[in-house]
């Protein structure tokens, strides 16, 4: 292994990562943590999923097990419960792996930062790539969230995301300013 | 490989689990299929609120109290904001009051959509998941237009509520009720006829009216099992002595009577709805004076959350800040029954009569049970035992 890392890496390699990045960026897998939210964060990551929001359609999907996942998505601040099983998890998944950190609480610790059961926030146990503000933040925002991180990981198809969700939906494009939540959705269905 | 039958193994399931969503740790003894023992560990979601609500002030402690849970968060502060003006002694007009039990209602018709959706999920059935919740957005956009948010609404302040009822969300509401009543009346044809799903629910995890009587439940799954008890029409909080609730009954106690029960309590939220909408008394949207200091004294707050009795006492000495906040929630109380239902099933049963009681951890984690290992199970501690433990634990957790 030595000899390999002084030289610059063989091409079967670089293929291969960017195979591996092409793949991740265009289906990231989820995983969803909890550590101690009060649960407005999680029905919003569930509403995200379901078909009004239906992030699925870009890809991404929400599953089981820490060891099938790209990005873990936490909720609520880290109480000392939970913080041991937060690393736990974040140690299974598989490399790369990706934090999306969703809601006030699991920024600093939000309403809670003070509480004696309290650590702070995510970014106290596990490195954080995204932060997603909000009490809790809507759907729209989340999808935002993640948005952010794949155009991070492919910053040459930023352009090509952007227009992606856009016409998927999922965000609403800036010349048509903020989408005014219920007027016709009532009556629509 | 073909083990004996008579072996035993434990199944431990969460914190990080795919049926639940919130952390919990469950273990399950199981001899082949059959559950024979099980244990609940909780309190991965306990941050000390209670404790937290004594450094803050009246006011602040409402915006914290409304943090316990993300579902049912008007419910909790409405038991807060009622038990405080009790203890201040102000009287708050009609109207809000009014306010108050439609957002109640609207939560409850939220918090039950999002419940048959889960629960149909953990049943394998995500076509009923995905169409309940894309129906309650329907309900989430009503209190979107009424509070500006979808998930903590904000509504209550000390005295009174935030906001009033505009023509506009009057509109809003009466049509989305419409639209959500008629997908009700559906789902509990689902519920009651798909014969897949029947067999997922009829005779599981079934509670008689004694044994619901003797473990305490409250909510639907009592009023599944016959346990007429609902804080709504026992003690009217809020506008509910004007425009009261009915009671929703059934007798079989499986997890079908307590799908039915919610769906029946859908239908009768809708109806109250509508009556609020239609008779909302005039007038003003808070009280004239709430006062910061409240004086000495002590109360006790009980309302009907979406998942049964929440309970709340609070005590004041005078200052302006509480002097202690006790929160009892649901789903501490019917917790129980999921370990006594659960034995003797089938492991596959055991997600499905863990979601028929609703069950919220972040509402549960309250309160911790302290159990010494080899120790006389649950002997009671003393404060001064508690005290040391705690210290102990964070001394040992630190280094
Ligand atoms: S940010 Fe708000 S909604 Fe999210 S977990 Fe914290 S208190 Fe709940």
């Amino acid at each position: 292994m030595d000899t390999i890392t002084t030289q610059s890496p063989p091409r079967w390699r670089t293929m291969l990562d960017r195979l591996r990045n092409w793949s991740l960026a265009n289906s990231p897998w989820l995983v969803h943590y909890n550590s101690g939210s009060c649960n407005g964060c999680d029905i919003e990551i569930l509403a995200t999923l379901t078909p009004r929001y239906d992030l699925e359609r870009l890809g991404v999907k929400l599953q089981g097990s820490p060891r099938h996942a790209d990005v873990l998505v936490c909720t609520g601040p880290v109480t000392r419960q939970s913080a041991d099983r937060l690393r736990r998890i974040y140690d299974q998944m598989p490399e790369p792996k990706f934090v999306v950190a969703v809601g006030a609480c699991s920024i600093s610790g939000g309403a809670f930062r003070g509480c004696y059961n309290i650590l702070g926030g995510v970014d106290e146990v596990i490195p954080v790539d995204v932060y997603v503000p909000g009490c809790a933040p809507r759907p729209e925002a989340i999808i935002h969230g993640v948005a952010v991180l794949l155009k991070k990981l492919q910053p040459d198809r930023a352009e090509e995301i952007d227009r992606l969700l856009v016409e998927a939906g999922a965000v609403v494009g800036e010349e048509e300013g903020i989408d005014e939540p219920n007027a016709e959705l009532l009556g629509a269905r | 490989m073909n083990a004996p039958a008579t072996e035993r193994f434990v199944v431990p399931i969460g914190p990080q689990h795919p049926a639940l969503k919130e952390p919990g740790h469950f273990e399950f003894t199981v001899e082949g299929e059959t559950v024979v023992d099980a244990t609940v560990r909780l309190g991965y979601a306990h941050r000390g609120i209670e404790k937290g609500a004594e450094g803050r002030n009246w006011t602040q402690t409402l915006y914290l109290i409304e943090r316990i849970c993300g579902i049912c968060s008007h419910i909790h502060s409405t038991a807060y904001a009622v038990g405080v003006e009790q203890l201040a002694e102000v009287e708050v007009p009609a109207r809000a009051q009014a306010i108050r039990e439609i957002i109640c209602e609207l939560e409850r018709v939220h918090s039950h959509l999002l419940w048959l959706g889960v629960a149909a999920h953990d049943a394998g059935f995500d076509t009923l998941f995905m169409y309940t919740w894309r129906d309650r957005e329907t309900v989430m956009d009503i209190l979107e237009t009424m509070s500006g948010n979808r998930v903590h609404y904000s509504a209550n302040v000390l005295g009174g509520v935030k906001f009033d009822l505009t023509d506009e969300s009057a509109v809003a509401i009466l049509k989305g009720v419409e639209f959500l009543e008629e997908r009700t009346h559906h789902y509990r044809k689902v519920v009651s006829e798909d014969a897949f799903f029947l067999q997922r629910t009829r005779g599981v995890g079934t509670m008689t009216h004694a044994e619901a009587l003797a473990l305490g439940v409250v909510g639907p799954t009592a009023r599944a099992s016959g346990v007429a008890r609902d804080v709504r029409l026992d003690a009217p909080y809020v506008a509910y002595a004007d425009f009261p609730a009915r009671i929703q009954l059934l007798t079989a106690g499986d997890l079908e009577a307590r799908f039915l029960a919610r769906l029946d309590e859908l239908l009768d939220s809708f109806r109250l709805i509508r009556v609020l909408v239609a008779g909302l008394p005039a007038g003003e949207l808070t009280a004239k004076r709430m006062p910061r200091k409240l004086k000495p004294g002590e109360v006790i707050s009980r309302v009907e959350a979406p998942r049964g009795e929440l309970f709340y006492y609070i005590r004041s000495t005078g200052g302006e800040q509480p002097d202690r906040v006790k929160v009892r929630t649901p789903t501490l109380c019917n917790m129980g029954s999921v370990i006594t239902q659960t034995i003797g099933h089938n492991l596959a049963d055991v997600p499905m009569i863990l979601v028929g009681i609703d069950p919220c951890f972040s509402c549960n984690d309250r309160a911790v049970t302290v159990r010494r290992a080899g120790d006389d199970n649950g002997r009671a501690w003393a404060w001064a035992d508690l005290r040391r433990y705690g210290i102990d634990y964070y001394r040992r957790i630190r280094n």
